[in-house]
């Protein structure tokens, strides 16, 4: 491409990007700078301090906090777990067995939900647990939040298959390894960074949910994001602020990391 | 049956189809004990599709496989006493290269001390120890070639099936690999069932060469056999340089053939069953076996016209038009040229035969 039909050189395109950029990150940066002031408003700044993440942890909301992160962390790590095993066996026969057009067809059923709108998803799940009677509260919550991390923790996990040829497990099996001894100790081993990348991906999409959790919760059954809801509803106040920027470090921290570990190369 | 003469793995009409595309035409073929084999043919002809149905990664369409007397085509990979050496190695890139030697052993039910052990012999024979804790990936192809041949032959297989395993290695590599192969066949005792596409390699390394073409078998024989007696046109001309010409059979008495070139000149070679007079058919006749002189030396001595010499090395390769549009190329060794005459360009020229150089072929 000549210098002449760069876009990077059409100045329109160079704005318009930082103004979607400052759209994206301005509120962001606003709640984590606030989320630092004295003072008890939300707007005008007083000075540094640590007071309201002191409040997360000790101030009169403290306990329904606390009680919503239990539910939250307990849910995201148990259907993290689930949806990562179930999305590997799948990748395991999706990739490996099956001809070319129900491969394509797996894919496509099993990552439809991504682009699903979630209210169609979070609608259609409660409906789902109606018709079966279930009960709300936590399991509603669970049995949900495994459903909807599988197409997370499947595509990372789908893409690092797809990348190991199927050589090394007939390499494994012409060894006198069996189809479970190839499995264990040759392609699970190749297969990590993918299923570590999907775990992290499925954990943080479980913790941050809101929308179908907000369905499927019972009445009392609170997580993070849902308490972090009910609370703003009383009222905008700076302790939230402090929750939402730990929450939003972890999910920086999961994200990159999850990042960090698909593109790591443990052949070398 | 003499311990010479056991048959390893023995294939009995094997036919191999994808849909409705067919691999291997009823293939048959008795591989010996002990014996350095190859399966030699042109790209896409089927040699790897044999070797994994002899590995058990193919299913056997028809037909049946024997290894030393037992029926092996049902049987899946781990079940069957072969290894691979697979044509991209397929070393597991996770683990050391004395993990990946060991791993045979341990999938046998040694223990890792055994396995580990035994690894180190094999790392041994392909001088590599010192390579022991190092990952594939920081190998050289050369030495990854290398740990892929230990780890196969680890467990000691009773057939080593080897597929085109030099064929990613440059020229002096791959001939130093050709010698250690050949020698650690010796050593170890193993039958090697080798595949290749090179004619040169297969020559050079076997006891006896399968050669296919289009999935079919077209001549089982040592490579003298193969190439000094080649079965049809296709082997032929696969195997080494040859002049392909075409003639008639004008008539054939006490076993021998009297050929006519198109340019009316007339050749005597042995007669082929099922040949009668009139028959179009070729005459294959190698270029070592052809002698240049600047007089005839007997009354098959062909006239013609030296067209160029070209320097190849060890021989000079001469180009000869002979009356009829048919040429011949005619190799002299560089170390006989006192003996025999290299010609200048335009210079005519007898073609003189060695007895018995000139053999018929049907198509
Ligand atoms: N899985 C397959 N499906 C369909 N055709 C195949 C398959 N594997 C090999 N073939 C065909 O069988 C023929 C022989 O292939 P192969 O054994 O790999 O040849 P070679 O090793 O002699 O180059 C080729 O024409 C190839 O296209
Ligand atoms: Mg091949």
């Amino acid at each position: 491409m000549s210098a002449k039909t760069d876009v990077k050189n059409y100045t329109g395109f160079r704005t318009l990007t930082f103004v979607c950029l400052f759209i994206l990150y301005a509120p962001l940066v606003v709640v984590t700078i606030y989320s630092f002031n004295a003072s008890p408003s939300i707007t005008v700044w007083e000075g540094f301090s640590l007071r309201w993440y002191g409040d997360v942890f000790t101030g009169p909301e403290s306990g329904k906090f606390k009680a919503a992160a239990i539910n939250s962390f307990s849910i995201a790590l148990i259907a993290a777990t689930l949806a990562t095993i179930i999305a590997t066996s799948a990748a395991t026969a999706i990739v490996r067995g099956g001809i070319f057009k129900t491969r394509t067809l797996s894919l496509g059923l099993i990552s439809l939900p991504l682009m699903v709108p979630e209210i169609v998803l979070a609608v259609a799940t409660l409906i789902f647990f109606n018709a079966v009677g279930f009960t709300r509260g936590y399991m509603t919550i669970l049995v949900a939040h495994i459903a909807f991390c599988i197409p997370f923790a499947y595509l990372p996990i789908q893409a690092r298959m797809q990348g190991i040829e199927d050589t090394y497990e007939q390499a494994a099996m012409d060894l006198y390894a069996t189809k479970a001894q190839a499995f264990r100790r040759v392609l699970l081993p190749l297969m990590m960074p993918g299923i570590i990348s999907g775990f992290l991906l499925a954990f943080i999409v479980s913790l941050d949910d809101f929308i179908i959790t907000n369905f499927v919760k019972g009445a009392g059954v609170e997580t993070l994001p849902t308490a972090i809801f009910g609370s703003v509803k009383q009222g905008l106040k700076p302790n939230i602020m402090a929750i939402s920027t730990m929450l939003l470090a972890l999910s920086i921290v999961m994200v990159t990391l999850s990042y960090v570990v698909s593109k790591t190369d443990n052949t070398k | 049956m003499t311990e010479n003469t056991q048959i390893a793995v023995d294939v009995r009409d094997a036919i191999k189809r994808y849909g409705d595309f067919t691999a291997l035409h009823r293939i048959s073929l008795g591989i010996r004990d002990n014996e350095f084999f190859t399966l030699l043919g042109p790209s896409g002809c089927g040699k790897t599709t044999l070797l994994r149905m002899i590995a058990g990664f193919e299913d056997v369409t028809e037909g049946a496989i024997f290894l030393y007397g037992e029926e092996i085509e049902d049987l899946p990979p781990h079940q069957r006493p072969v290894n691979t050496v697979f044509q991209n190695y397929a070393l597991f890139p996770h683990m050391s290269v004395l993990e990946n030697v060991s791993f045979g052993l341990e999938m046998r039910g040694a223990s890792k001390a055994d396995a580990r052990t035994r690894a180190g012999e094999m790392l041994e024979l392909v001088q590599l120890t010192q390579f022991a804790s190092r990952k594939p990936s920081q190998l050289s192809g050369g030495q990854q070639q290398r740990v892929a041949l230990a780890r196969a032959l680890a467990p000691s297989p009773k057939v080593l099936l080897l597929d085109e395993p030099l064929s990613a290695l440059d020229l002096k590599l791959r001939k130093a690999m050709q010698i250690e192969l050949k020698h650690i066949q010796r050593e170890t005792g193993i039958t090697f069932i080798f595949v290749t596409h090179d004619q040169e390699e297969a020559l050079t390394m076997s006891d006896r060469i399968a050669v296919m073409s289009a999935g079919e078998m077209q001549q089982l024989g040592d490579p003298r056999d193969i190439y000094e007696t080649p079965r049809n046109m296709f082997v032929a001309d696969f195997i080494g340089d040859t002049n392909l010409l075409d003639v008639s059979v004008e008539g054939i008495a006490a076993g021998r053939a009297t050929c006519k070139l198109s340019g009316g000149h007339r050749l005597t070679c042995d007669a082929v069953d099922g040949v009668n007079a009139g028959a179009k058919v070729h005459l294959s006749v190698r270029p070592e076996r052809l002698f240049l002189s600047d007089q005839p030396t007997a009354a098959e001595s062909l006239q013609g016209t030296v067209v160029e010499n070209i320097f190849i090395g060890t021989d000079i390769s001469t180009i000869v038009d002979v009356p009829g549009g048919q040429h011949f190329t005619v190799r002299t060794s560089n170390s006989d040229r006192g003996n025999k005459r290299i010609l200048d360009p335009g210079t005519t020229a007898y073609v003189n035969m060695e007895p018995g150089a000139a053999r018929l072929l049907v198509d």
